[in-house]
């Protein structure tokens, strides 16, 4: 059965006003942008974003206001800095406050972990005396009780939907993905709703060429997006660079509240779709990310 | 040595120095970055990095990297993981060095990359941990990297996102974290290397052109001991030219 769907009707149907949204499970790259995008467009409300980094994705949409808690280890823009409007949400409630849950990367790899298999906590030595113990109810001091020590009971996290960006899936959910994943095989396995956001959609029998490449189980998938150049302005392996200008100009014209509206306005409710976004980016501009210089991995033989 | 170089790249050569040859580092980006690439094509050439997102490099990436996620960084390196397997390598104690920066550092190395002012009302909210209170809890060692300025250094960090020597001495045996703690804080003025009995900085190098006098001006409420001091090895022709053909635009030394 096709689970193939558009970005407007996936985030319609899997992302309901105060659910729980895990977007940028592979850090600095393969962040669903287009998803995120989608979310500000349909204007929802009370979300509660979930992700280790996500770049300047959550900033973007703290500013728009859909987001009322944020669980994550950082918020900011990586190569550029602070995040404008993450400060001003934490800071000054602007545009409403936002409650944080701080964790690190490895406790919130452990507490998607934790929902992966079911489990009520996953235990750890990361974060002991660190003050992320006073800022996030998910992580409290147990004992082991196999020698006593002091260990992190990491609490279970399960998104309500994770957005999860692949180079190919084809449209029963298998998906294959390489380059820096992060967290994301966790993130299929840990959330209630998993929707792929796909570069290429491909055969059965592409994905079943590989299968030791494949991200999840695909009965795990509930949606497949075919949305080419998803990820832009993080980079995807194989397919594009990262767009380092658009997160320095981000940062520039997001300073001021009115910054943020405009760029809001222009880049997000402007633009009506990914397509749209792609068509004012222009050919030249992708084109310089485009990747140039192809370079395969050795042929894996699964002969019989 | 190089007659003419910037804090940024003395800084860089400074820490490329912490990674000795055939260990296993955390490298984070940024100068860190920079400094894992020195390392590797001068003194360390068996040196490993690991980076977060899952990352693994036996060499230096073939470019300057803006995050540990591009594709040059991916390309070419010796393996690519879940984020959960290098953390477990970090948590079993297998990462011998690891680097971080922080926003603000007290007397017993304790970071702050998280709140300044309180959580509830803050004045200040910066980015969070990202993977740095894990590095801090863990690595065998830990190199701190920051900028010296007085503001930074605290009696008490108002967060403590990243832990060094907590309140003091056995501190870190009694919450019960297995990792060492710091055993270097690289700034723009100079190196201090930390008596790990104490949980204490000691002045152990002013970069040149800089005294022990400018240093405890700019040193706000950073508590040190001053026990010998020598200027600090400047980058030499080598180390600069790796540093410049890693960032020529000075974007991250300049």
């Amino acid at each position: 059965m096709s689970k193939v769907m558009s970005m407007r009707d996936a985030v319609e149907r899997f992302v309901p006003d105060g659910a729980s949204v895990l977007l940028g499970a592979g850090l600095e790259g393969l962040i669903p942008f287009a998803a995120g995008h989608e979310i500000m467009r349909q204007r929802k409300h009370n979300l509660t974003l979930l992700g280790p980094i996500s770049d300047m994705l959550f900033d973007q949409m703290i500013g728009s206001g859909c987001a009322t808690r944020v669980c994550a280890a950082w918020v900011g823009n990586v190569s550029a800095g602070l995040g404008h409007c993450y400060r001003r949400a934490v800071e000054h409630g602007i545009p409403h406050p936002v409650e944080v849950h701080d964790h690190s990367n490895f406790t919130f790899a452990l507490a998607l972990s934790a929902a992966a298999q079911g489990v009520p906590y996953m235990p750890t030595r990361t974060a002991l005396g660190t003050d992320l113990l006073k800022t996030n109810p998910g992580l409290r001091v147990i004992e082991s009780p196999y020698d006593g020590s002091p260990l992190v009971a990491v609490q279970a996290l399960e998104p309500d939907v994770a957005f999860v960006a692949v180079q190919r899936a084809d449209e029963e959910g298998a998906a294959h993905c390489w380059g820096a994943m992060g967290v994301a095989a966790e993130a299929c396995l840990a959330s209630r709703s998993v929707v792929l956001v796909a570069e290429q959609l491909a055969s059965h029998e592409t994905i079943e060429s590989d299968p030791n490449r494949v991200l999840a189980p695909h009965f795990r998938v509930s949606a497949v997006v075919h949305e080419p150049f998803a990820c832009h302005p993080s980079p995807m392996q194989g397919f594009y660079g990262r767009d380092h200008a658009a997160y320095h100009a981000y940062h520039d014209v997001t300073r001021t509240e009115t910054g943020f509206a405009a760029w809001e306005n222009e880049w997000v409710h402007g633009v009506g779709d990914r397509r749209g976004y792609i068509a004012k980016l222009g050919h030249e501009r992708l084109e310089r990310l485009f990747i140039r210089r192809r370079r395969l991995a050795a042929e894996v033989d699964y002969g019989l | 040595m190089a007659s003419e170089f910037t804090p940024g790249e003395i800084m860089v050569a400074a820490a490329a120095r912490e990674i000795r040859d055939g260990e296993v580092a955390f490298v984070g980006m940024r100068l860190p970055l920079l400094a894992f690439c020195v390392a590797k094509r001068t003194h360390a050439p068996q040196a490993v990095g690991l980076f977060e997102a899952g990352v693994i490099r036996d060499a230096a990436p073939p470019s300057m990297l803006y995050t540990m996620c591009d594709p040059p960084n991916i390309a070419g390196a010796a393996g690519c993981v879940p984020m959960l397997t290098l953390m477990s390598v970090l948590q079993r104690g297998d990462v011998d060095v690891g680097f971080i920066g922080g926003a603000e550092v007290d007397r017993y190395g304790n970071l702050n990359t998280s709140y300044i002012g309180s959580y509830e009302a803050p004045k200040v909210r910066l980015p969070g941990s990202g993977g740095a209170a894990d590095i801090a809890c863990l690595a065998r060692r830990l190199v701190i990297i920051m900028p010296h300025e007085r503001r930074r250094f605290r009696t008490r960090v108002d967060y403590v996102t990243s832990p060094g020597f907590g309140a003091g001495p056995g501190w870190r045996a009694h919450v019960g974290l297995p990792g060492g703690g710091p055993s270097a804080l690289i700034t723009t003025m100079g190196v201090f290397e930390y008596d790990r009995a104490a949980g204490e900085a000691v002045l152990r190098s002013c970069h040149p052109g800089v005294t022990v006098d400018d240093i405890r001006r700019e040193s706000g409420d950073l508590v040190f001991r001053v026990d010998t001091t020598e200027p600090t090895a400047g980058p030499t022709a080598e180390e600069l030219s790796i540093i410049r053909e890693y960032d020529p635009t000075g974007f991250w030394t300049g």
